[in-house]
């Protein structure tokens, strides 16, 4: 009986926390309300047949625990019961994949308006490049990394030259506005998540992968690493700053363009070749 | 006992029609008709001295408490392990000793211990061994010689695994995924002589397991004694049987994984390596996809959840119908549900990498056939708690951990709903909601079920009983504590706390988890410390048990029914078993007794309701 007693007490433990936990996802920051809300319904409906089947168990217990004089019932099988069941269990499980598709499809297919980002991950670091006006990012490539190159951007690909380069864990983003996340990374696997964002995809070596959101809450985030990078991953932190048009537009005016950087290497190397002269 | 080995030898003796000439006597004897043998008895191979007898030995039984012993030896590691992480997320000041590379090492070895060489190795080397050919009525493995290489090559694995804390640079500290590039580079600890050792360790596993794989096969499939069809097998020898077949698909997986790896690593193959900039340098590698591991990884990977999940169902099953002095509801059903469960697991590996960068149209497929799953093994934990109701349930200490079993597990199967749902895994993957998940449905709740299946048959295999009293606070302890260190881990997910971070730093959002993580690390020490009652329990039933006795539990099934109590080599003295029904029939309405054992022969029981044999 003790053990009965234990066991709801445990049933009824576990729903009171989920209520008043203080533990709970963080204010969402994006677009993905829709990823929240399949979390509560898969919520209800699991937390209902967990709730149930245990209550159950706990009421076989109480009933049918052991008496000397009784004998268990004798019935192999009952179709009719198992057949409700399993349709019962199909219809639930349908209800919670349906939504989760749905939701899956609006990931994979970007809006036409966002804007590309490229994020570029190193153990243990990150750094970003945004298309100049003509909305492009220049192809790369890992062998072209170098100090004057530090995206490793294809020269000879005109959609390059214009593009902002921010050699800096700090990423400022347009408040409203989808951005399309490209990640990348030059040697082992990492992954660009900011909690309140919801969304994340892991950076893999060899091939550039993607996802999307759109920020809707002003603010300073903390980005994390999500996937194990070697000993540095816990420490493989960045910041996003979501920041209103103005504002963002005027950070932005101040980073510096692919096309500057080669403008003074040049200068530096024009100064180095002037004093060897000297 | 004995009247039964009598009437069958008559009915070996005979055929049919005449013993149904014989006139009055014929039409009971005719119920009981079994089928003669068809091939000779095996031939066994005695151990006369103390090595071929308990070292290298060839009786399945001993070679399943080899299994048992080591697996449990390498399993306590784990467990320690396991505090030292938790010391350190806990209690980090105490912790000064511990670098992050210590700390990754310690979480790698911790997840590959567990999983394969505790629970694989435990539950199919363990009780695989011990169960089978006493289940199914045999002597012994069809391949004894086999079976005791098998143990052997999982003890040379098991020591080159342990050497690797031993090498320089310590033991992979990769993730037990393992992932390249990362897990033979520099930057993670121990990817010189650490990653190596753990291929080779891996490979050596597997080999020696597909011996002893091939032996539980062949065993069920070849050498069931008379009357035992496989719808009368207890669900038990069913669960692992079906994951030996999926171990037998799924572990040439991890095999050539670990097999190309070692050559990335060594040779400078680029199986798993594209392009990489190392230190400003571009290093020698070219043209190779990490996700292709990550595919070769799951496909194994996953299977080996069920791997270990089946023999629990089958396991659980069995301890509840005895327990509660029931059949099994839906046997039928239960047989079905273990073999498509097996069936399926091999059609959702990619559910562990929806945000792994393959094609996000993968999505799709995966999440549906991994909800799809989630219909059978619902079925059966339906089939479990209508097992219980119209019982009669003893509350003893085996049916506690059934109990157990029962909420961890349906607890564990709702957060892979969570989690198979693509949407909803990309918020929750690779956070603590993860680690919370994994560990709930298939850390403890198989957890719940060895030590139920320990308490079930020790009396078995020792002659005694274990201490009911130091079993029931062993339980509690075990559960209540698990139950506290996983059930709130799962709202660090959702807060958004990563996994596999050694120090959070003072990130704004999971100061609050400070609290959490160290009420979890008390816990966790409390469940750690609480299993050394049970091999106190061992140790002294050991020696002043209550002796056990033939069939303590009043069971059916044939392990219980050996003339000898615990079982001699060769189980069944001079005659096998004859099976005459399903290992089910408790409490058959007319029956003298509640429970009908399956060598009882149809004309002992005229008078009783069988439905189905």
């Amino acid at each position: 009986m003790h053990a009965g007693i234990i066991f709801l007490l445990v049933i009824v433990g576990s729903v009171l926390f989920h209520i008043f936990t203080p533990w709970y996802w963080t204010d969402i920051a994006s677009n993905w309300g829709a990823m929240d809300d399949t979390i509560t319904l898969t919520f209800w409906v699991g937390g209902g047949v967990f709730v149930a089947v245990c209550l159950f168990m706990v009421y076989c217990v109480f009933k049918f625990s052991y008496k000397e004089n009784r004998k268990a019932e004798y019935k192999p099988e009952d179709k009719k019961l198992e057949r409700i069941l399993t349709w019962a269990t199909t219809l639930g499980v349908a209800a919670l994949l349906a939504p989760g598709l749905i939701v899956w499809n609006q990931y994979i297919n970007v809006p036409k308006n966002a804007i590309n980002i490229d994020v570029m991950a190193w153990q243990w670091g990150w750094q970003y490049r945004l298309p100049g006006e003509d909305g492009k990012l220049g192809s790369t490539k890992v062998e072209n990394i170098n100090d004057n190159n530090p995206f490793g951007i294809i020269l000879e690909d005109p959609n390059g030259k214009d593009d902002v380069l921010i050699q800096s864990d700090v990423i400022h983003l347009k408040n409203n506005r989808p951005v399309k996340i490209l990640l990348r990374s030059v040697d082992v696997l990492h992954n660009w998540y900011v909690p309140q964002f919801r969304a994340k995809m892991d950076a893999v070596p060899g091939v550039v992968t993607y996802y999307w959101f759109e920020p809707n809450k002003v603010g300073e985030y903390e980005v994390l690493c999500a996937e194990y990078c070697g000993v540095g991953h816990y420490a493989m932190r960045g910041r996003v700053f979501v920041k209103n048009e103005q504002d963002y537009e005027n950070w932005l005016y101040e980073q510096e363009t692919f096309s500057d950087l080669i403008a003074k290497q040049e200068e530096i190397e024009l100064s180095q070749v002037k004093l060897a002269k000297k | 006992m004995s009247e039964d080995y009598n009437d069958n030898k008559t009915i070996q003796a005979q055929s049919s029609e005449t013993i149904s000439g014989e006139g009055g006597a014929g039409v009971t004897s005719d119920t009981d008709y079994v089928r003669p043998a068809e091939v000779a008895d095996q031939d066994l191979y005695h151990g006369h001295s103390f090595i071929t007898k308990w070292v290298f030995c060839q009786d399945a039984k001993v070679i399943g408490v080899q299994y048992f012993l080591l697996a449990t030896f390498t399993g306590i590691i784990g467990l320690i392990l396991s505090w030292l992480m938790r010391l350190q997320l806990g209690f980090p000041e105490l912790a000064g000793f511990m670098t992050a590379e210590h700390y990754y090492q310690f979480v790698t070895m911790h997840g590959m211990i567990m999983v394969v060489y505790f629970l694989t190795a435990l539950f199919l080397g363990g009780f695989g061994n011990y169960l089978i050919p006493l289940m199914v009525g045999a002597r012994d493995m069809v391949f004894p010689y086999v079976n005791m290489v098998s143990f052997w090559m999982f003890f040379v694995a098991v020591g080159v695994l342990l050497a690797s804390f031993f090498v320089p640079g310590g033991p992979t500290g990769s993730g037990w995924t393992l992932y390249p590039p990362q897990a033979i580079l520099e930057g993670t600890p121990g990817s010189g002589m650490g990653i190596i050792l753990m291929c080779v360790s891996l490979i050596l596993f597997v080999a020696g397991f597909t011996m002893g794989g091939l032996n539980y096969l062949i065993t069920v499939l070849q050498a069931r004694t008379r009357g035992m069809t496989l719808m009368r097998m207890p669900l038990t020898v069913w669960g692992i049987f079906t994951a030996t077949v999926l171990a037998m698909l799924a572990f040439p997986a991890l095999l050539v994984s670990a097999l190309m790896m070692s050559l990335d690593k060594l040779l400078g193959t680029s199986f798993f390596m594209p392009t990489i900039l190392k230190a400003g340098e571009v290093l020698e590698y070219g043209g190779g996809t990490p996700i292709l591991f990550q595919h070769l990884f799951w496909f194994f990977g996953h299977p080996e959840v069920y791997i270990v999940a089946l023999p629990a169902f089958g396991i659980i099953s069995d301890l509840i119908s005895v327990h509660s002095r029931k059949n099994i509801f839906g046997y039928r059903m239960m047989v079905w549900a273990i073999v498509i469960i097996g069936a399926l697991s091999f059609f959702v590996w990619a559910h562990h990498m929806y945000v792994s960068g393959m094609h996000p149209w993968f999505g799709f497929f995966f999440a549906t056939t991994t909800l799809i799953i989630a219909v059978p093994t619902a079925m059966k934990v339906y089939n479990w708690i209508l097992t219980l109701w119209r019982g009669n349930i003893r509350l003893n200490v085996v049916m506690l951990w059934c109990l157990g079993f029962i909420v961890t597990f349906v607890n564990g199967g709702i957060t892979g709903i969570f989690l198979g749902n693509v949407t909803v895994d990309v918020p929750l993957s690779d956070t603590y909601f993860v680690i919370a998940h994994f560990h709930m449905v298939m850390g403890i709740a198989p957890l719940m079920v060895i030590m139920g299946a320990v308490y079930h048959w020790f009396p078995l295999v020792t002659g005694r009983m274990l201490s009911e009293k130091l079993g029931k606070w062993h339980f509690w302890f075990t559960f209540l504590g698990a139950y506290s260190i996983y059930f709130p881990m799962h709202y660090l997910g959702f807060i958004g706390v990563p996994r596999r971070y050694f120090e959070m730093y003072d990130s704004p959002y999971v100061t609050s988890a400070v609290g959490m993580n160290e009420f979890i690390s008390t816990a966790a020490f409390i469940v750690g410390a609480a299993q050394f009652i049970l091999i106190y329990n061992i140790v002294t039933s050991l020696k002043i048990g209550k002796p056990a006795g033939k069939n303590p539990w009043q069971a059916n099934s044939l392990e219980w029914l050996t003339p000898t109590v615990p079982p001699e080599h060769g189980n069944w003295g001079d005659k096998l078993p004859v099976v005459h029904r399903w290992p089910y029939d408790f409490s058959v309405p007319g029956a003298k007794e509640d429970f009908i054992t399956q060598t009882t022969p149809p004309s002992e029981v005229a008078e009783t309701e069988v439905e189905k044999t």
